[in-house]
């Protein structure tokens, strides 16, 4: 596993504050469990990446079902879910999510208030690496999670750059650890 | 004029001091409205009620501000810089600065445009842009300057005041000037709508004194395609957007008899404009991306550079193929030596024989004579030599490369150059040709190689084949909207029955190749919406042939109508997209227009289903243009890329109190739902920018039959595209007569579930002042 925080699109630089490394899966997994009140957010790259037979989709849904995650899909990620047999929580642009997850006093999906933890997937980068910072910078008590191969250091916490090998085994640690059955 | 004293019958005057300013010609006998020439805060309050209910989502691209000597300074979070400023105000400052540039950039086109066009055809060349068709021939112009304009001398007012504008504009970005985000969002409006003055200004003048078509919806077809020019002769290849030098080579090939002895070949929008001025002598090679993909092909034997959207690297690339550069624009000088006062030979002498690589000539007839001249001299010499590799070479190449994917990692498209490597370095070169389908031509893989490999050239050596081929049929721009085209349409379109008026405009920075702009102009088309091109957009619209061989311009008719794909022109035609918009307001509606820019937008806002889309918008242009659209009331979709604009305008469909309108029959305020939803926004896929499209042409004005058919589209496409219902269906309907009626059952069903009650459809407007009676009256 590569340790360096360097964003994938090499020019695409943040800071002062940057993406702390998740270098251990469990992290993911520790934060998962300490969320109140989590969400996931899976753009249209999760059923074209990363190779035919290994599907970010895929483990989306086997994470929403294992950790309770509700799921929102955007653009036309619906279509891909349903053809799962999984019905998304929600679908909507992923600048809409983007906009209702900066407000503090937006009540959610559930009604139930503002989320605590928002994990991405599936992203153009470019446009996951602009909505993390309007997170990072505009919304209150929101940490989020770039689930990506790729350092997208606007998140709270991101993986580095990845192989789709080291990747996929860290997506099996982490739904093992979630108690994946 | 001052007197010290004056002493009349009545009064007796001190100190009495008169000026006057711009004296106009008055024979326009509307009355002129409320904003004549607006300053930078006289549409502060419209702007304010646009901004309320869109409200700017800011996705900061750095986290730093670098404009001062105190910085930088961390924004991040809740900070502010060493001057106060925070980070939306930030954000907001510099969309200003972008839609500054984008507005300077078409003002100061538009003002050496005319300052050329004067002193070619004098400054009484009578503003004719189609004749008894398109007697409101400066909607915007009008409708923002309160003047009508008659010759090219009165369009030197306008420019004047869209100058000053821009100052005042880009003066408030000064640090320790303007504090407020949302202050400096409503200049960002002001901003985009000078740019549509000075864009209007730019489009009439080349209209009028070249006689570039004339809201001809016939307008000729013409050739598209890097296949399309004859390289067994000179070619000239031009790339810009101010046209006045490509003119002064057609001219100039003219006047000597030898138009069949050179090609004229042009990129981005001089080659829209200059196939306006002569469809059968110019061709267009391609939008903006297609720039170093024909350079290094060696085709061109000589360049000429105008302004706007050029390679900065465009001589760099030109002496690597031998061939000579003319730069003709005082913005792109390009460090070559100013031969404007050189005989015309001596320049000429000091191309052929490669001498200096180029020349700037700041005389477009002068430009035209070199041009020629020279390309005629060059090309023999040069033999279309090019920098394309050998397959040999690119194969020795890929077995070298260490899949470091420092390339694939500077793509803006993530495109897989390694894995293209891997396959080149056993000789298949076509995961490479597939690359350059969707390649944007930034050629940024090439700085990021390590080797230094030039792995775009790979990708063209890889995609030769189908680029030869690439041959298409493009309609050449046809300029205004016809005032007899805008009676006809604009009674269904303020009603709903055509669903709405779909603008593909913008550069070519697209996620995934230009054919994903034709399959959004085709299927908006084959619904009956109305679809308008401009620029890059209406070239990609080209750029695909259905199974006869027939491109989009080919199958749909050019004429503003339900079922028609226009291309309206260059990026300085998009003013008559805004110009449609505003006449529907003033000829259909009888609307007053003159400077009367509030009561026109809350029309447009709340009654024309139009929507811009800007799938590859890249530049500050673009974000100008798309404001100047925002403040009219018409919102814009970007592509992905787009989302790097920094700031959406976006609104929140779950708050009914932002989608309250007056009803001007009653002054009641209710809630009209969220039509249109957002103001800007960015698309995923152009799947999401379909359904979008459909979505964001609802209006509040939409009568039930128009809604019913508004929501048959959204729905459908929705059901297609995304495999399932809306979850928003119960916002739009207002009562049972809006339900499509081939999806009754199923809706009826969602609005029980959802509570839907039936409400009253107003006749919306955001203005007190246009409610014609109140309660208690």
């Amino acid at each position: 596993m590569g340790v360096k925080a360097e964003p994938w699109q090499t020019a695409e630089i943040a800071g002062p504050k940057k993406a702390l490394l998740i270098l251990k899966p469990e992290v993911v997994v520790a934060m998962v469990k300490r969320a109140k009140h989590p969400i996931l957010v899976v753009g249209h790259l999760a059923a074209e990446d990363y190779s035919d037979d290994v599907k970010m989709i895929d483990y989306a849904i086997r994470m929403s079902k294992t950790a309770k995650i509700p799921v929102v899909a955007t653009a036309h990620m619906t279509t891909e879910f349903i053809k799962r047999g999984f019905q998304p929580t929600a679908w909507m642009s992923a600048m809409d999510i983007g906009n209702r997850l900066q407000d503090s006093e937006w009540k959610g999906l559930d009604g139930k208030g503002p989320y605590d933890l928002a994990l991405f997937m599936g992203l153009p980068y470019y446009m996951e690496f602009v909505i993390l910072s309007a997170l990072k910078h505009f919304s209150i008590n929101l940490k989020t999670i770039s689930l990506d191969r790729f350092y997208n250091p606007h998140a709270t916490w991101s993986f580095p750059n990845l192989s789709v090998k080291d990747w996929n085994e860290s997506f099996k640690t982490i739904l093992n650890k979630l108690g994946e059955k | 004029m001052k007197v010290k004293e004056l002493k009349t019958d009545v009064a007796l005057v001190k100190d009495l001091e008169l000026s006057v300013g711009r004296i106009f010609e008055e024979t326009w006998t509307e009355p002129v409205g409320p904003t004549p020439f607006p300053s930078i805060t006289d549409l502060r309050e419209w702007d304010f009620k646009l901004l309320q209910r869109y409200k700017p989502f800011y996705l900061p691209f750095c986290d730093v501000c670098c404009l001062c000597t105190f910085g930088k300074c961390d924004l991040s979070g809740d900070k502010r810089g060493a001057c106060g400023l925070n980070m939306a105000a930030q954000q907001s400052r510099i969309v200003l600065l972008a839609c500054c540039i984008g507005a300077a950039t078409h003002t100061a086109h538009a003002r050496h445009l005319v300052e050329h066009l004067i002193e070619k055809y004098g400054r009484n060349c009578h503003i004719d842009v189609g004749g008894v068709s398109v007697e409101v021939e400066a909607p915007v112009t009008r409708l923002v300057c309160g003047i009508k304009p008659k010759t090219l001398k009165d369009l030197e007012d306008a420019l004047d005041y869209c100058e000053e504008q821009v100052t005042h504009l880009l003066s408030a970005t000064h640090t320790g000037q303007e504090g407020s985000n949302l202050d400096f969002e409503s200049k960002v409006l002001h901003a985009g709508m000078v740019d549509q003055v000075g864009m209007e200004i730019a489009d009439m003048a080349q209209i009028s004194a070249y006689g570039l078509p004339k809201g001809d919806p016939e307008a000729a077809l013409t050739e598209i395609g890097w296949g399309v020019a004859d390289v067994s002769k000179p070619v000239i290849l031009v790339i810009g957007h101010n046209v006045p030098s490509a003119v002064g080579i057609i001219d100039y090939l003219t006047e000597k008899g030898m138009y069949n002895a050179v090609e004229v070949v042009g990129i981005c929008c001089t080659a829209i404009d200059m196939t306006r001025y002569s469809p059968s002598m110019a061709k267009i090679v391609g939008p903006i991306s297609w720039q170093l993909r024909y350079i290094r092909s060696g085709l061109p034997d000589l360049i000429v550079v105008d302004e706007q959207c050029i390679r900065a690297d465009a001589l760099v690339e030109a002496q690597k193929i031998k061939a000579p550069v003319i730069a003709s624009s005082p913005k792109n000088c390009l460090g070559l030596k100013n031969r404007t006062e050189s005989p015309a030979e001596e320049i000429i002498s000091d191309m052929v024989e490669g001498k200096v690589p180029g020349v700037l000539i700041l005389d477009p007839e002068k430009v035209g004579e070199v041009a020629v001249e020279t390309v005629m001299a060059v090309a023999p010499k040069r033999k279309k030599f090019t920098v394309i590799p050998k397959i040999e070479e690119i194969i020795k190449a890929a077995k070298e490369c260490t899949q470091c994917n420092e390339c694939m990692r500077a793509c803006p498209n993530n495109l897989p150059i390694p894995e293209a490597m891997k396959a080149a370095a056993k000789g298949d070169l076509n995961p490479f040709a597939e690359i350059l389908e969707n390649c944007v031509g930034c050629a940024r893989c090439d700085s990021a190689c390590p080797n230094d490999f030039p792995l775009h050239s790979f990708a063209i050596k890889a995609g030769q084949k189908s680029l030869i081929e690439e041959k298409f049929k493009i309609r050449v721009g046809r300029g205004a909207i016809q005032d007899i085209e805008i009676r006809e349409v604009g009674g269904p379109i303020v009603l709903g029955e055509i669903p709405g008026v779909v603008a593909l405009v913008g550069c070519a920075n697209y996620p995934r190749g230009g054919k994903e702009v034709a399959e959004i102009a085709e299927e908006f088309a084959k619904r009956r919406f109305i679809v308008v091109a401009t620029g890059c957009a209406a070239m990609s619209i080209a750029m695909v042939k259905d199974e006869e061989g027939k491109t989009l311009y080919e199958k749909y008719p050019g004429s503003f109508e339900a079922g028609g794909i226009l291309n309206v022109g260059s990026c300085v035609s998009n003013p008559h997209i805004a110009g449609a918009a505003i006449k529907i307001a003033s000829i259909f509606a009888k609307r007053k227009l003159r400077a009367n820019y509030e009561e026109i937008a809350d029309y447009i806002l709340n009654r024309v289903g139009a929507v811009g889309v800007a799938w590859g918008a890249m530049s500050q242009k673009a974000a100008s243009i798309a404001s100047g659209f925002w403040r009219l009331g018409v919102p814009v979709i970007v592509g992905p890329h787009g989302s790097k604009y920094r700031r959406m305008l976006l609104g929140r469909k779950d708050k009914e109190e932002d989608w309250q309108v007056y009803d001007a029959r009653t002054g009641d305020k209710i809630y009209a739902g969220p039509a249109p939803e957002h103001l800007f926004t960015t698309a995923e896929t152009k799947e999401e920018a379909m359904v979008m499209i459909a979505k964001l042409c609802m209006r509040p004005n939409d009568t039930t039959r128009g809604r019913a058919i508004k929501l048959t589209h959204y729905i459908d496409l929705h059901k297609r595209l995304y495999g399932i219902m809306p979850d928003d269906i119960h916002l739009f309907v207002r009562n049972k007569a809006d339900v499509p009626i081939t999806m009754k059952d199923e809706i009826l069903k969602i609005l029980k579930e959802k509570g839907w009650k039936e409400r009253r459809i107003p006749d919306p407007t955001l203005l007190p002042r246009l409610i014609r009676k109140r309660k208690g009256e």
